[in-house]
């Protein structure tokens, strides 16, 4: 067995490197503590790939499988015997790659940052937040136990917090940043219910006893207990609110769009490829619970996860800040992500969408933080993010350009690109389960096609917009992060993935079928056609579509008022119906008691200052008589 | 004898020696040097606290009269490195000119009712903890009464001795008992025998309050407001945090061996004594607007938590009593530090005059408020985890209410601590202290206690170690 304990340094360097730059960082130059960060996550990612390919090629697959290793494992809090919080490492499949992602991602924005981020008021700052957050979010994936997850999942939402409101000078970044976190907390409370009746089931926060598939905890809750669906079902069910929340889906979206207020690379390490896909992790990881002790759970995640990519597809088509398009494509590619799991069946070919959604995770992560880190060289170099102030810009962003259409044509599912690959995968899987979810996603795809091309013309071609200073390619800092990511986007769709991650850890049997593979290439290019006829150069086109659907275009474009219903319910029902009783309690009962036991304790408290005469002969008659009051009293008690 | 029984009983063998040492060097360096004895018997203690720290050998000498296992070696050191943060503490205070010619008095008396301690703590004979006790009590009334010229110095002297004279007079008489009704002095011996027989009854409440006098658990309380009031700062911390550790932990070994068999009768009155002490200890604490009596009578209460997780019973219940001490060192001696350097830097002790010390003494405010955060047990530093585990010993065992009246005082506790914290960091002064420049050793001594704050809440190891040692009846 291949020693893996080293591994629990690849959370704790990072952790290292923001007590050093939190603490120091204002003492030192900008740029050094930028240095110190980007270095102690390159080491972390080196460690990471080592890891990878100790635990891929050299370590012994029992029955040709891949086994969960411990690497590492200490209990932290003791409650009895049976229940304990442990803290540690956990090697599997999907582990190993999220660490490849994390890493990878998390370097590429370090480096970027470099650049992006050069000069601006609270540079330490900003590196000991990047520290913090991959600190968080490895802690998260190599999670041993369920409530070690939670905490490094809240700890995640915390750093998340802090850097969406980096700019905490600006309004909207405070709001954004508010709203992302009370959100997100909000579905952590969903998160934290499940754990708790889970754990109440099962007697264990262990992962691997959870999902142990001959394990006793597996079977457990499995009767019917309310509304038609079993404990155990219910369980996973509010672990997946927890889940919807991070990962922005239906109805618990609202707060991605805003977070884009956050420094741009911070959009694309967190808003887009590590934190929003903790969801689709956390049903990943719990997955051969769902699939085999509660189905009904994968169904709900399925058409959860196809509605919320229907939806975000929809309104990316009208939005006109690039970064907020980004968002929406997010959403409804994690979307295709959670059908991928939500299809799924445990193991041999039912466990496919499993492995779609894990490769299209992966590649996601790729190509949508290279569109990100383009977009935030694009608007380093207009200092604008309406696509209304850009055209013409390929002449002046060769590097970016070239990079952005890589990445375009690889969402858009263009043949032999990683995308293609990975989300084909999905749709077979979708296919072969739930035909209505297979056309939705068709659809889906088709519309991505659009709304990318779409972004990628108005940016790039269209009119020749007149800039007051000359646009300027990005440094070799941000330019650097976009080739590699752009290398990656194309090659990464010929990683094995089904022979190396998998429902059951067994090699998977995956090949094109051409009868869905034909028809989703055949969306996509009419998308970018029609992206093409609309946007490539100045027309009128898009205005008449938009007033023949004029109903459907204001609705999306106002991403269906979505936020303005949140802020009906919470201010006009929840404050005035609710919390105003609730404080008017508060304050007149609550307080009031509370008032009153204060004055009685002080009044007390005041009249006991006389026992406390300062005489010896007294101290020493309240000393005996008390012994021998006690004496009396329990030998009268016991004794007798 | 042999050299490997020297090695076994090394904590005392090896304080012996530095205590002779600062007594040849407080006669061998002229007046002008006194000063020098702070390095050297401060040094020697650090050295001390190492070899402390060496692997132990557990065993038994002197025919079962000194007990070494990992349990008392754990205890001993939890107290040694206590000390070594009050020596540290001490060092400005020490160096005034008024203290000049009686430096060397004060490393003595503390080296030997440290001493008596650690007797106390190993001892496994009756006799052999009353002889602790004393060694440990006498030498106390003269630390009280260091600043002999001032007279409330003076007068807590006096009155310690008194009272302790007294206490000690009951405890005896509790032996005298017992030792009457068991034919033996020896715990293994008196553990065997005993019984809930009227007379050993009354020995062993007669016994308790001698220890629940060193504790001060309401009643048994009075003499420290007087006590803790006159003393100098830096004794009135020793007082409350070590030599009130050293007690827990005797209490705590002592009925779990010895008096195990009349648990029945123990519980019920540790229960009582726990709601007073909670309960008293928080009303005297919270009009407190000195801070040196504030902290001290605060600590009247924390000792009534203590009583929690002794009443658990459990391995748990002895692991947390003695979790909760390391912890509570390490947060008591923090904020008693802050308020020494405070107070020699500036003379000024009131509520009133920390008004706005957040401005012009960050650093200080912020240990401050980590020390009265870890007092009040507000997650995440250490003192949480303490009470926490106290609680959950007590919760096991069925004691809800207790749990529930632990909880309010709890509350409570947090309001008179946060009282503090609002006055450094919210309430505006006129005339705030200057700004204060610590000397290092209490710099250090500050350093090690905020490590310790953090270090034990989080490090688990710690407590895993403590419930290795420990047991339940």
């Amino acid at each position: 067995m291949t020693d893996f304990s080293y591994t629990i340094l690849i959370p704790l360097i990072p952790i290292f490197f923001f007590l050093i730059i939190g603490l120091t960082g204002h003492k030192m130059k900008p740029i050094i503590s930028g240095l110190i960060g980007t270095t102690g996550l390159s080491i972390a990612a080196i460690l990471s790939y080592f890891t990878a390919y100790q635990y891929f090629f050299n370590t012994e697959k029992i029955d040709g499988a891949y086994q969960k290793i411990l690497a590492f494992n200490t209990v932290w809090i003791n409650f009895t015997d049976k229940l304990h919080v442990d803290m540690g490492v956990l090697l599997d499949p999907i582990s190993v790659m999220m660490l490849i992602v994390v890493t990878t991602i998390s370097l590429m924005v370090h480096i970027y940052s470099l650049g992006y981020m050069k000069g601006e008021k609270g540079f330490a700052r900003f590196y000991a937040f990047l520290s913090l957050f991959s600190f968080s979010m490895l802690g998260l994936v190599l999670a041993t136990n369920i409530f070690q997850m939670y905490i490094f999942w809240e700890l995640v939402g915390v750093s998340s917090f802090l850097l969406i409101g980096f700019y905490y000078e600006k309004p909207s970044a405070v709001s954004a940043s508010k709203k992302a976190f009370i959100v997100t907390r909000f579905a952590d409370l969903g998160f934290l219910i499940g754990i708790l009746i889970l754990s109440f089931n099962t007697g264990t926060f262990d992962f691997i006893s959870l999902t142990d598939i001959h394990g006793t905890a597996i079977a457990s809750g499995s009767g019917i207990a309310f509304m038609g669906l079993s404990t155990m079902t219910w369980s996973l069910i509010f672990v997946f609110i927890g889940g919807a929340g991070k990962s922005a889906m239906f109805p618990l979206h609202i707060w991605l769009p805003d977070a884009m207020e956050g420094p741009t690379p911070v959009s694309a390490l967190i808003h887009a490829a590590t934190m929003v896909v903790a969801g689709v992790y956390l049903v990943a990881r719990l997955f051969p619970v769902y699939a085999i002790s509660a189905p009904d759970g994968l169904t709900v995640v399925a058409y959860v996860g196809s509605f919320s990519s229907l939806f975000a597809a929809v309104i990316a088509c009208t939005q006109y800040d690039i970064k907020r398009v980004l968002a929406f494509s997010t959403m409804s590619q994690i979307g295709y992500m959670m059908v991928g799991v939500g299809v799924s069946r445990y193991g041999g070919h039912e466990g496919l969408g499993f492995m779609a959604s894990m490769f299209h995770l992966f590649t996601h992560a790729m190509f949508k933080a290279l569109l990100f880190l383009g977009a935030g060289a694009i608007i380093h170099a207009v200092h604008s993010n309406v696509m209304t102030d850009m055209g013409g810009l390929r002449k002046y962003l060769p590097i970016t350009h070239i990079t952005f259409l890589i990445a375009c044509l690889t969402i858009a599912g263009v043949p032999f690109l990683s995308a293609f690959f990975s989300k084909d995968e999905i749709l077979t899987a979708a296919f072969h389960h739930n035909k209505l979810i297979f056309f939705v996603q068709l659809f889906v795809a088709g519309l991505t096609a659009f709304y990318m091309f779409r972004l990628y013309f108005r940016i790039f071609w269209n009119r020749d917009t007149h800039y007051h200073h000359t646009p300027h390619e990005a440094p070799l800092t941000m330019s650097i992060p976009l080739m590699f990511l752009a290398v990656a986007s194309i090659f990464a769709g010929y990683i094995p993935f089904s022979k190396l991650v998998t429902s059951d850890g067994l090699p998977l049997e995956a090949h094109i079928e051409w009868i869905v593979a034909i028809p989703s290439i055949i969306v996509g290019l009419l998308g970018i056609s029609i992206a093409f006829v609309m946007y490539k150069k100045e027309t009128t086109i898009p205005q008449k579509i938009g007033s023949s659907f004029k109903l459907l275009y204001v609705g999306a474009f106002n991403k269906f008022y979505f936020d303005e219903i949140y802020l009906f319910v919470t201010k006009k029902i929840i404050f005035n119906y609710i919390s105003r009783p609730v404080a008017w309690f508060d304050r007149h009962v609550v307080d009031a008691t509370m008032d009153g036991i204060a004055w009685i304790t002080n009044a007390v408290s005041f009249r006991i200052k006389g026992l406390q005469s300062g005489q010896v002969q007294q101290y020493a008659f309240v000393f005996v008589s008390s012994a021998i009051l006690l004496g009396i009293l329990f030998i009268y008690l016991f004794s007798i | 004898m042999n050299l490997e029984s020297f090695l076994l009983m090394r904590h005392e063998l090896v304080l012996t020696i530095i205590t002779l040492i600062v007594l040849v060097a407080e006669l061998s360096v002229n007046d002008d040097n006194k000063r020098k004895v702070i390095s050297i018997a401060t040094v020697l203690f650090g050295i001390n606290m190492v070899i402390g720290f060496l692997p132990n050998m557990a065993g038994i000498l002197f025919g079962k009269m000194y007990i070494n296992t990992d349990l008392q070696w754990t205890m001993k050191n939890i107290l040694n490195l206590g000390v070594f943060v009050v020596l540290l503490q001490s060092v400005a205070w020490l160096k005034e000119t008024e203290n000049k010619i009686k430096i060397s008095e004060f490393y003595i008396l503390i080296f030997s009712t440290l001493l008596g301690m650690q007797f106390m703590i190993s001892s496994g004979s009756f006799l052999m903890l009353y002889l602790g006790l004393e060694l440990a009590t006498i030498p106390m009334a003269a630390l009280a009464a260091y600043d002999r010229y001032r007279s409330n110095s003076a007068e807590a002297g006096v009155k310690l001795i008194l009272s302790a004279a007294m206490s000690s007079a009951v405890l005896l008489l509790g032996i005298s008992f017992i030792y009457g009704t068991t034919g033996s002095t020896y715990f293994d011996v008196v553990a065997l025998k005993y019984t809930t027989a009227p007379l050993q009854t009354l020995a062993f409440i007669l016994f308790f309050s001698g220890m629940a006098f060193k504790i001060s658990l309401v009643p048994f309380h009075l003499w420290t407001a007087d006590v803790y009031e006159g003393s100098p700062i830096n004794v009135t911390s020793y007082l409350s945090v070590i030599s009130k550790g050293a007690s827990a932990f005797i209490l705590v070994t002592v009925l779990f061996t010895v008096f195990n068999s009349i648990a029945l009768i123990w519980k019920p009155l540790m229960y009582i004594i726990a709601v007073l002490t909670m309960t008293v200890g928080n009303l005297f604490a919270m009009r407190q607007q000195n801070m040196k009596r504030f902290l001290a009578f605060s600590s009247i209460a924390q000792a009534g938590f203590i009583l929690l997780g002794i009443i658990g019973a459990s391995n748990i219940g002895m692991t947390s009593v003695i979790y909760f001490v390391f912890v509570y060192i390490f947060s008591n001696l923090g904020a008693f530090g802050v308020v020494s350097v405070i107070y020699y830097k500036s003379r000024k002790e009131n509520m009133d005059d920390y008004n706005g010390l957040y401005f012009t003494n960050p650093k200080l405010s912020l240990v401050m408020m980590l020390a009265l955060f870890s007092l009040a047990g507000i997650p995440p530093v250490a003192g949480f985890f303490g009470k926490f585990f106290l609680f959950t010993a007590a919760a096991e065992s069925g004691y809800y209410w207790l749990v529930f009246i632990a909880v309010l005082n709890a509350t409570i506790s947090l309001y008179y601590y946060l009282l503090v914290v609002k006055a450094m960091f919210i309430n505006k002064n006129e005339t705030p202290i200057a700004y204060i420049k610590t000397d290092w050793p209490a710099k250090v001594a500050i350093l090690i206690c905020v490590i310790g704050i953090f270090a034990v809440g989080f490090y688990s190891g710690i407590y895993q170690y403590i419930t290795s040692i420990s047991f339940g009846i």
